[in-house]
């Protein structure tokens, strides 16, 4: 065996949670200068495999080389001080902290046992140039968009001048350019030995820049191939074991009369969309791209009643309806999958029968509810939407992201709306689920029920959408349609991208 | 470059709104003060003012030691009971040797003041690592800790009282004149007598400002309490820094305890009851916020005083005793519907 030709290798990695068997036989072989995609399914064991290198999870068995030496981190801190850094998938940053705090915490520089708030200052200055960020150092975290905050999270991890970079689904937030930027740095990198472990669900960016790809299933090692071996199909049938030939249903959704009419709906609070119309037809699913920043989530949540209104008028069947709070808006037949499933969407703590029953608490019951029949609607959800669960009385938390969202999808069902407002409905979810959540889109528009959808990904869009409503810097920049601008036709996402940028 | 020049103007302009929001507190208060004076134009003489001053300064070493604590998102109700308890082991150590019935009959030497002083100082850093022990290692809410040890504190503090020899259970008085002196004291700058733990509350303030701000211990609080996973996976040691947190509150309490046993001469079992209110509320018009993250040392300084001028104010335009507790509950409740105000994002 040569020695060292890997700068990380995990063999055989064993861990065990509370009823599940999270990591078993995992591997990963890492040779320096090199980006390593590691690929899966949510719930195969990804997180949790860069988790225990890095200290934050205990293998239970299996061993860790790093050039060779067997390594065993306890916590983060030994892992960042033996040349490893991550960019974990959530910002973990302390937002009312400045830039520079967060970039140095837990090794905050000191001189004469003081902090040396220069040094922080010239050094993390030094860390941006190279990386070409422009962001102040002194400014308060919180005050920068999503994706700066992501770019200093990336510095952040760069700075710790790692060996080993772990990289989290680092584009989930990032524009195009940015994510181009991303990728310079990237090869700035690897062409210093920095070996780069990247995990991300995006295939184009996977097949771009990595060497090798590593894949997954249920926490066990699949493969592991030269990036240049693969396609996406192939990735995805290693990934779910099965050959996706189709990556969307058929459509037989038929648009009807107009149900929706949204006029000069203008958002309240900054940042925040202005003057937008548009109107959904019965049985129309219509999709909402744009860029992160571009207001979609406002929009859909000033529809709900969720954020504040400015001005505008909304019409369900041709009457007004006032859609002052959510709960109104529910009344009114609107329902809303918020896009922060964990944030927003669930109650982790509670089971699948709370987490159906919840936004239709009030036909349970006047003043006691009725076990009986939230059980009931809690086994319509799980037999309808199919959701994969030992019980309705499994905490929601256990369930795998795509399950999640089914019971959510599920919720809103049962309040019988008109008007679903869906946003981002397939982030985080694995292949397998994303096609089962498109069928059941597709149904509900089969059923007549009209929908709003936003996404961030642009094919699934093009897949499933009857119309797509493009967003740009708060303004609707256009209304494009299926076979017409899109579905097969010639240009369709650069048609989309131009509008996209077109109030940028 | 040209972003950080942009982020740089914006932050300079602040909305009239936004200043009117961060500072309401402190022109709502000055503005009760300033209709005091009005009132009364004999508020504003100096023994007034250093009257004040000295009653704000026990509080506010208590203040600065809880501010800590909710900088954590944490809190502490057993300051009250703890303060008791330290102030009664202080009263025991520097009672006068020609009192016949002191607690330790054979003390016949009067003890150097650095004894009751660390003494008072270990009861405070026992209750306090008590408590960062539960919410650092046990993952306990601090609110439940503290609201367990208070009643601990109380019962050793009754207990201790109790067991004195001559068999009363009076409250501990006849201090030593030493003791007096420097505790309770004053000295003279010119024509004013300027309390001694005027200066003590000044050196502390000091002396925390800096372990704020320029230690790692301040800028890991900040973290832990702004976000502790991010404080977790960046290499900081949270528990530790929790413990170290509480620790200094311990220190900081002990200090207090040692002054207010000479403050109030007679060391009874309810000594220091409802103390918290008063240090918390402190903080918290100074600007701490409950969510945790966020407060600086000279707000909680600023608070303590603003708090002890309305509280000396109400009583010396001889308001209703009762009426003063509807008064400064109604301060508590605006200071904390202010401070959240500031941090909602509007949607």
């Amino acid at each position: 065996m040569q020695e060292t030709k890997y700068l990380l290798e995990m063999l055989d990695i064993e861990k065990q949670f509370p009823g599940v068997k999270a990591l078993d036989g995992a591997r990963l072989m890492l040779r320096p200068g090199t980006v390593h995609a590691l690929m899966g399914e949510n719930g195969a064991g990804k997180s949790t495999l860069m988790k225990c290198l890095f200290g934050i999870y205990k293998k239970d068995a299996g061993t860790i080389k790093i050039e060779g030496e067997e390594v065993s981190y306890t916590d983060p801190k030994d892992a960042l001080d033996h040349g490893v850094a991550m960019v974990h998938q959530e910002l973990n940053q302390v937002l009312r902290r400045n830039v520079m705090e967060n970039v140095w915490l837990g090794r905050i520089p000191l001189r004469y046992g003081f902090v040396d708030h220069k040094k922080m200052y010239d050094e993390t200055m030094q860390v941006f140039q190279e990386l070409e960020i422009s962001v102040n150092p002194k400014e308060i975290i919180g005050n920068l968009s999503v994706s700066q905050r992501q770019m200093v999270e990336i510095a952040k991890a760069v700075s710790y001048n790692a060996k080993i970079l772990v990289l989290d689904e680092p584009t989930s937030s990032l524009t195009e350019n940015e994510v181009e930027h991303l990728f310079r740095i990237i090869e700035k990198l690897t062409a210093r030995g920095v070996g780069i472990i990247y995990i991300s669900h995006k295939m184009d960016e996977i097949l771009r820049i990595s060497d090798d790809v590593t894949i997954m299933r249920d926490g066990q090692w699949v493969a592991t191939r030269p990036a240049k071996e693969l396609s996406t199909d192939e990735i995805i049938r290693l990934m779910v074991n099965r050959d996706m030939t189709q990556r969307f249903p058929e459509k037989h959704n038929v648009p009807g009369e107009v149900m929706l009419e949204v006029e000069n709906l203008s958002g309240k609070y900054e940042p925040t969309f202005h003057d937008v119309s548009f109107n959904l037809r019965k049985g129309e699913v219509l999709g909402v791209a744009g860029l992160v920043g571009s207001r979609r989530s406002e929009l859909l949540n000033t529809i709900f009643g969720y954020y504040t209104k400015e001005s505008g008028t909304i019409k369900l069947n041709g009457k007004v309806v006032d859609n002052r709070k959510p709960n109104i808006a529910t009344k009114n037949g609107f329902a809303l999958l918020t896009e922060e499933r964990r944030a927003t969407g669930i109650f982790p703590m509670m089971n699948i029968t709370f987490n159906s029953a919840i936004a239709n608490i009030r036909a349970y019951g006047k003043l006691l509810l009725s076990g009986a029949k939230m059980s009931k609607d809690a086994k319509w959800v799980i037999d309808s939407m199919r959701v994969k669960t030992p019980s309705q009385r499994t905490l929601i938390r256990n369930l795998s992201g795509g399950n999640q969202q089914k019971v959510i999808i599920g919720r809103w069902l049962l309040t019988e709306p008109e008007v679903l407002l869906l946003d981002e409905p397939t982030r985080g979810i694995d292949v397998g689920a994303k096609f089962e959540i498109y069928q059941l889109i597709l149904k509900l528009a089969e059923e007549g029920k009209g929908i709003i959808m936003v996404s961030s990904e642009m094919p699934e869009l093009i897949g499933i959408c009857d119309r797509i409503a493009v967003m740009s810097n708060g303004h609707l920049a256009g209304i494009v349609e299926r076979d017409k601008d899109f579905g097969g036709v010639q240009g369709e996402q650069e048609t989309i991208l131009a509008l996209a940028a077109k109030y940028v | 470059m040209q972003n950080v020049e942009t982020t740089k103007k914006l932050k300079k302009s602040m909305k009239p709104s936004q200043f009117l929001l961060n500072y309401a507190l402190y022109i709502i208060l000055i503005t009760i003060l300033v209709i005091v004076c009005i009132i009364d134009p004999s508020f504003l003489s100096m023994q007034n003012v250093l009257a004040i001053l000295k009653q704000a300064s026990t509080k506010g070493i208590l203040a600065l030691g809880v501010a800590g604590l909710i900088v954590l998102a944490g809190t502490d109700l057993s300051i009250g009971r703890v303060v008791g308890l330290s102030a009664a082991v202080t009263a025991s150590l520097v009672q006068s040797v020609t009192f016949a019935n002191r607690y330790f009959p054979q003390m016949t030497k009067q003890l150097p003041l650095i004894v009751p002083l660390l003494a008072a100082i270990a009861v405070g850093v026992i209750f306090s690592l008590i408590n960062g022990f539960g919410v650092a290692y046990l993952k306990m809410h601090a609110f439940i800790i503290t609201l367990g040890t208070q009643l601990i504190a109380y019962g050793c503090c009754c207990l201790f009282i109790e067991a004195q020899p001559s068999g009363t259970s009076q409250a501990l008085s006849s201090f030593e004149s030493n003791f007096k002196n420097w505790a309770g004291g004053a000295f003279s700058l010119g024509s004013i007598r300027v309390p001694y733990v005027v200066i003590y509350f000044a050196v502390i303030a000091v002396i925390m400002w800096v372990i704020w701000n320029k230690t790692r211990l301040g800028k890991n609080m900040f973290a832990v309490g702004g976000n502790m996973e991010a404080a977790a996976v960046s290499g900081v040691n949270v528990p530790r820094t929790i413990m170290l947190v509480f620790l200094m509150a311990g220190v900081l309490y002990g200090i207090a305890s040692f002054l207010e046993a000479a403050r109030i001469l007679s060391v009874g079992s309810n000594a220091g009851l409802n103390y918290e209110t008063d240090a918390i509320s402190a903080a918290v018009i100074g600007g701490v916020s409950f969510s945790g993250g966020v407060g600086t040392i000279q707000g909680v300084v600023i608070g303590a005083i603003i708090l002890q001028a309305i509280n000396y104010s109400m009583l010396f335009l001889g308001i209703n005793p009762y009426l003063q507790y509807i008064v400064r509950g109604l301060i508590i409740i605006l200071a904390v519907a202010i401070d959240v105000r500031k941090y909602i994002a509007k949607k």
